[in-house]
């Protein structure tokens, strides 16, 4: 397998060619690949269903890496919105901080956002996990269904709402938290699932587990319950 | 859909190069509003009792000078295309009413002693080419190209929307309670040429500025009486606010260097300025009205 780095510039490439030769990958593994001059166009690095790494120097726009599956996608910058949504499994790193919906409805893999986060980031999220080092805006984990979401900073307005079995950890305050969302105890298994999330994101030497809380549903809105016609 | 630009110029660098750079940055919202285009710039003011009048024909062959002479301008009109700046020996309020009585196949664009509205239907980027953006110098402006939903495609549906002396609005959005709101902003004596939404929401800051609202309270107003989605950039005499309502599910990002502040609908409307790789850059929070003016950062 070769190691070379295929190089992209974006400002003399069309997108058109790099998702290609990034479909053309697909069902291999090994290939590195270095894109530059992104210039916060969308949909950069999408629909990946191989086992690479694809390095992106600067800012992308909406929907970078959507779909990821197995690949490795590293953004040297910030990112728009719908960052890998709808991820099925891989890594997706951001240096910098990720606009609305991240990695909303992702089934699998793990997203890590250095920065911060802005609405609805896990909104829907099926089974991902999201380590954010930064601050995540308000809805954030909107009717998330399974997986987790780790932030090291604050949360905004409506945390969780409607939420089923999806976990949720934050480090610093909760602006409020949304219908049928409520804190939970910290046991060691919770305890044990942020330590590794904070490894495998590669803060675990810098963040402490220990400092965070959980919030999980109450369950009280799973099914139609007349008493609770109120609330939907 | 539809895209916002704003660019401030901190450096007399970006002022020379102001409408190049505006032009750019429309052309990158091309895709998120391709069936119009307008800016409003801020440059040369005129002196106290004076005013700069824009017009618009529907005759691309106006006599612009007889129409000056009609209006009793001084110097000679600027043409830009379809439109004309003029500039008068009276206050703006004056010089549109100048222009509604003797001209009123005219449409008055702005009036104020510092902006300068253009806008028309077409592409984004051929309305670049025929406003000659590219040869603008001034302080800052805003920008928008349209993807209409709530109104025609007309140049009175087209952005910015003047809303009064030298303010005015840009909006990516919609607006659903504007036919209501438009009734009782008519029978506060606001006036309005469209059926367009954001004319309403524009009619709206008018109104409350003109009881005495600051342009903080006015867009604060705004949360609890529009009913629908926006980002708003509002362009003043000093420099432009941006504002995106509580649910913020419209676009904008935000970025700033030494040279210039810059809001638009895409990172990559900012992408094409000078020095855009080193800027610090953030997405302005829901319901928070951001404010770029003159002495802030003077």
């Amino acid at each position: 397998m070769s190691t070379a780095v295929a190089a992209f510039d974006l400002a003399e490439t069309p997108l058109r060619a790099l998702n290609q030769h990034l479909h053309d990958l697909a069902g291999t593994s090994g290939a590195q690949i270095r894109v530059s001059n992104p210039s916060g166009a969308h949909a950069v690095a999408c629909g990946i269903d191989a086992e690479i790494e694809v390095d992106i120097d600067g800012h992308v726009g909406y929907y970078c890496a959507g779909m990821n599956k197995l690949a490795t996608v590293r953004v040297h910058g910030n990112a728009g919105s719908g960052l890998a949504e709808n991820m099925m499994s891989g890594l997706v790193v951001v240096d910098g901080s990720a606009s609305q919906y991240c990695a909303a409805t992702a089934h699998g893999g793990l997203v890590v956002v250095h920065g911060d986060t802005s609405l609805r980031c896990g909104i829907s999220l099926k089974g991902g996990e999201i380590v954010v080092r930064g601050s995540v805006g308000g809805n954030s984990m909107f009717m998330a269904q399974a997986g987790a979401l780790v932030v090291c900073g604050d949360a905004g307005e409506a945390l969780g709402d409607s939420l089923y079995e999806a976990r949720i950890y934050v480090r610093g305050s909760v602006a409020s938290l949304g219908a049928d969302c409520i804190e939970k105890e910290m046991r060691d298994e919770h305890l044990a699932q942020v330590a590794d999330l904070l490894e495998r994101a590669g803060i675990g030497e810098e963040v402490d587990a220990g400092q965070f809380r959980r919030y999980g549903s109450a369950r009280d809105l799973y099914t139609f319950k007349i008493d609770n016609a109120g609330a939907y | 859909m539809c895209g916002i630009v704003g660019l401030f110029a901190k450096s007399p660098a970006i002022e020379d190069r102001l409408g190049e750079h505006l032009a750019a940055m429309l052309r990158q919202m091309s895709d998120r509003g391709p069936d119009s285009a307008g800016v409003a710039v801020y440059r040369d003011p005129v002196a106290h009792g004076h005013s700069k009048l824009v017009l618009c024909s529907a005759d691309m062959h106006e006599d612009w000078p007889g129409v000056g002479h009609v209006l009793g301008a001084t110097g000679e009109p600027a043409v830009r295309h379809n439109h004309a700046l003029l500039t008068l020996p009276c206050a703006p309020s004056d010089a549109q009413a100048r222009a509604e009585e003797h001209r009123p196949d005219l449409r008055v664009m702005s009036a104020g002693e510092v902006i300068e509205i253009y806008k028309e239907t077409g592409r984004p980027d051929h309305f670049a080419d025929v406003f000659a953006l590219g040869d603008i110098r001034g302080t800052h402006a805003i920008g928008h190209t349209r993807m209409a939903t709530e109104s025609k495609v007309t140049t009175e549906g087209s952005h910015p929307f003047s809303t009064g002396e030298d303010l005015c609005l840009v909006h990516n959005g919609s607006l659903s309670n504007h036919n209501d709101l438009r009734r009782s902003l008519r029978k506060e004596g606001i006036r309005f040429v469209s059926e367009n939404d954001t004319e309403v929401a524009a009619g709206y800051l008018a109104w409350r500025l003109r009881e005495g609202a600051t342009l903080q309270q006015a867009l604060e107003g705004c949360l609890d009486d529009l009913d629908g989605f926006y980002t708003f950039a509002v362009g003043t005499r000093d420099g432009f606010a941006v504002m995106r309502d509580p649910i913020a599910c419209k676009p904008a990002v935000m970025a700033e260097t030494d040279e210039w502040v810059a809001m638009a609908s895409e990172y990559r409307a900012i992408a094409v300025l000078p020095g855009a790789d080193g800027a610090r850059s953030w997405e302005p929070e829901p319901a928070r009205v951001y404010v770029w003016e003159r002495e802030r950062v003077a």
